[in-house]
């Protein structure tokens, strides 16, 4: 029976090599979801750059002010727009249909964009907007071709043009990278931190109870750690005279 | 104290036979002595199914079974409601761990030789209960009302439309509508709820079957057929103890290290990477955007392999369905398939073995092959696979009746 088990192991190895298949090259956002600072700021640069046409529908200003530390009169003064309220939920006045005019399709909600993408593909995609005179903005993006948006971080990070390779005779050369040629309002490293700090905001507000799920469920096994011992010996006691 | 007791007990036994049943049932219900870590799946599936009942019941109270709403209601639940967040992932999490372990359980009753004489109809109503898991899970998938939701019931209902002459009525019927809409949402949202509660009469029938023939063991023999006499009655079989206390502390271990592991993917990694819960199904159903690759939830993917493995045919994707479809049902036949002297793998010969390995190996492949997307050597390798999975069952009667089998040997070996 064991020799089945190990010969069944044996022969799974290989699939989990085949599972681990890559897709395109994302570049990692690093981001610190227990460095408060970093996420009061992607708070901010969202309220105020990404918000006029992406909501956050399922979070609530209170819970996110609470959650990142931001007190009541930092919360009304500095991200509360219009009528809302902190108990309301973090939605703006687009409407889908105006989206589909302006930039051909309605805009997403972004509450759960990086669970749906991941939050190293937001902070790659915010970095990899490249100069396209072809496109109704202008820009392109090296990892959604022919996105609706316009580069709105444009001014700050400044322009890029695309990198482009031909990959043997015959074939149309593509984008396969990006390359900065003017520069904005911020250093590159600038740039980057304020893309990481908006992704950490974005995965924060994907899921705001990650953190405290990771600290309960620490005691949930230290429980069943202990619970184990108990169950282990009340086995051995019982069994002791079964031969 | 211990008089008052009894007189209550007494005046319930004679209008309620419950001193009766716990002796028919736990403290003399005579299990053998040998059972071994294989046995442990039995009870955590009761467990698993109790799981899913008592967190399906909080989620309902909460999410709401209309196109325009359940998404958001969904968020609502992981975000406002009190410990919704631990009650979905519970749930969602739950769902995955009862299908591992029911896996795990059939795949002990292959090892044990569980579905032989006198249990084929233990083994059947366990297929029933199986399939009704399956639909369970299927109708319970579309709630959430992600963009892996809508499009995956989409793919699996448009099957009822491949089969001839009365598939596109078929799934018109099913969904209720002719696309995957609101309608279908709410009745799937009522079979969900009801077909628990069926599985729970499945499970009490499933036990009434196993109590009367008796718990199989690792070495296939039948206790009751062996000698009388043990230590706490003399009809009792020699090599059966008592399953309350002994099984029930053991199952006791075994259900805390399951929780442990249930705890840790609850805990730190809910989505278990994609696998658990899919990643598009963070989008809401979006009726009019296919995604680029639709694939099931890992457990039914080994089928899902099976079915597009087979070759359209004349047009019609009908002969994978059947393929799908027979994959399970021919479980039913298994009892009459297996011609072997001998019911444990411990006392097969080696072809059995061999057979039973690549079965498994393949079943777990075909899983592997489901979530990829479609690509002709992938398809080649699901064929290769498939035809495994099937000679598996069909080729039984012959190579357990050629194997050389080892002896039996009278009593259960420790």
């Amino acid at each position: 029976m064991r020799k089945l088990i190990i010969a069944i192991l044996v022969l799974l190895l290989p699939t989990v090599g085949f599972a681990s298949g890559g897709h395109e090259e994302l570049d990692k956002a690093a981001i610190d979801l227990t460095d408060q600072a970093s996420l009061q700021r992607g708070a901010k640069y969202f309220v105020n750059y990404c918000m006029g046409c992406h909501s956050l529908k399922h979070m609530r200003y209170s819970r996110m002010a609470e959650d990142l530390g931001i007190d009541d009169k930092s919360l009304r003064d500095n991200l509360l727009f219009g009528n809302a309220q902190p108990t309301s939920m973090m939605t703006n006045s687009m409407r889908p249909a105006d989206g589909e005019t302006w930039f051909g399709t309605a805009v997403p909600d972004l509450t759960l964009v990086t669970r749906w993408r991941s939050p190293d593909w937001v902070y790659t995609y915010l970095r990899s907007f490249y100069a396209d005179p072809a496109r109704p903005y202008g820009v392109n993006n090296l990892i959604f071709p022919l996105v609706g948006m316009p580069h709105v971080l444009g001014d700050l990070q400044g322009l890029q043009e695309p990198v482009m390779e031909t990959h043997g005779e015959g074939h149309e050369a593509t984008v396969t990278g990006v390359v900065l040629t003017q520069p904005g309002s911020l250093t590159p490293e600038e740039y980057d931190n304020m893309v990481r700090d908006i992704t950490a905001f974005l995965t924060y507000a994907g899921e705001p109870i990650k953190l405290e799920r990771r600290r309960l469920g620490v005691y949930v096994l230290l429980f069943l750690g202990l619970f184990f011992i108990v169950a282990y010996a009340l086995k051995k006691e019982y069994w002791k005279d079964i031969h | 104290m211990s008089a008052e007791k009894s007189e209550n007990l007494s005046w319930i036994d004679k209008r309620f036979p419950l001193t009766e049943t716990w002796k028919a049932h736990l403290s003399e219900y005579y299990a053998p002595k040998n059972l071994n870590f294989w046995s442990f799946f039995g009870s955590l599936a009761i467990l698993t199914l109790v799981i899913q009942i008592v967190s399906g019941i909080w989620l309902a109270m909460s999410y709401k079974p209309s196109a325009a709403d359940a998404f958001a209601s969904v968020e609502y639940i992981m975000r406002d409601v009190e410990w919704g967040w631990l009650i979905r992932y519970i749930h969602s999490t739950g769902a995955s761990a009862f299908f591992i372990v029911i896996y795990l359980h059939m795949f002990r009753a292959l090892l044990w030789g569980s579905y032989r004489k006198p249990r084929e109809l233990l083994w059947i109503i366990g297929v029933v209960i199986y399939l009704a898991m399956m639909a369970t899970a299927f109708f319970g998938y579309l709630l959430p009302w992600g963009q892996m939701s809508y499009w995956g019931a989409q793919v699996i209902v448009n099957l009822f439309a491949a089969v001839p002459v009365i598939g596109d009525d078929l799934s018109v019927w099913v969904r209720g509508d002719y696309v995957i809409s609101d309608a279908t949402l709410n009745r799937f949202f009522a079979f969900h709820f009801l077909l628990p509660f069926v599985l729970a009469a499945l499970v009490f029938l499933h036990i009434v079957a196993l109590h009367h023939v008796g718990s199989n063991n690792p070495d296939g023999i039948e206790i009751k057929e062996g000698p009388k006499g043990n230590r706490w009655s003399d009809k009792a079989p020699a090599d059966g103890i008592p399953f309350h206390p002994y099984y029930t502390v053991k199952d006791t271990v075994g259900v805390v290290v399951f929780l442990a592991l249930l705890s840790a993917v609850i805990f730190f990694a809910p989505t278990f990477g994609g696998l658990f819960l899919e990643a598009p199904n963070f989008q809401p159903a979006n009726p009019f955007q296919t995604p680029e690759h639709i694939a099931p939830v890992w457990y039914f993917t080994p089928y899902y392999a099976m079915l597009r493995a087979v070759p359209p045919m004349y047009g019609s994707q009908f002969p994978g369905v059947v393929v799908m479809f027979g994959a399970i049902l021919i479980l039913f036949a298994l009892p009459w398939l297996d011609r072997s002297k001998v019911k444990s793998m411990r006392y097969k010969g080696p072809i059995s073995k061999t057979m039973t390995g690549l079965f498994a190996v393949s079943f777990v492949i075909l899983a592997w092959l489901g979530m990829q997307p479609a690509d002709p050597f992938l398809t080649l390798l699901a064929q290769i696979f498939t035809s495994i999975y099937f000679a598996y069952f069909l080729l039984m009667p012959i190579y357990t009746s050629i194997d050389k089998t080892k002896p039996v040997p009278e009593r259960v070996t420790s």
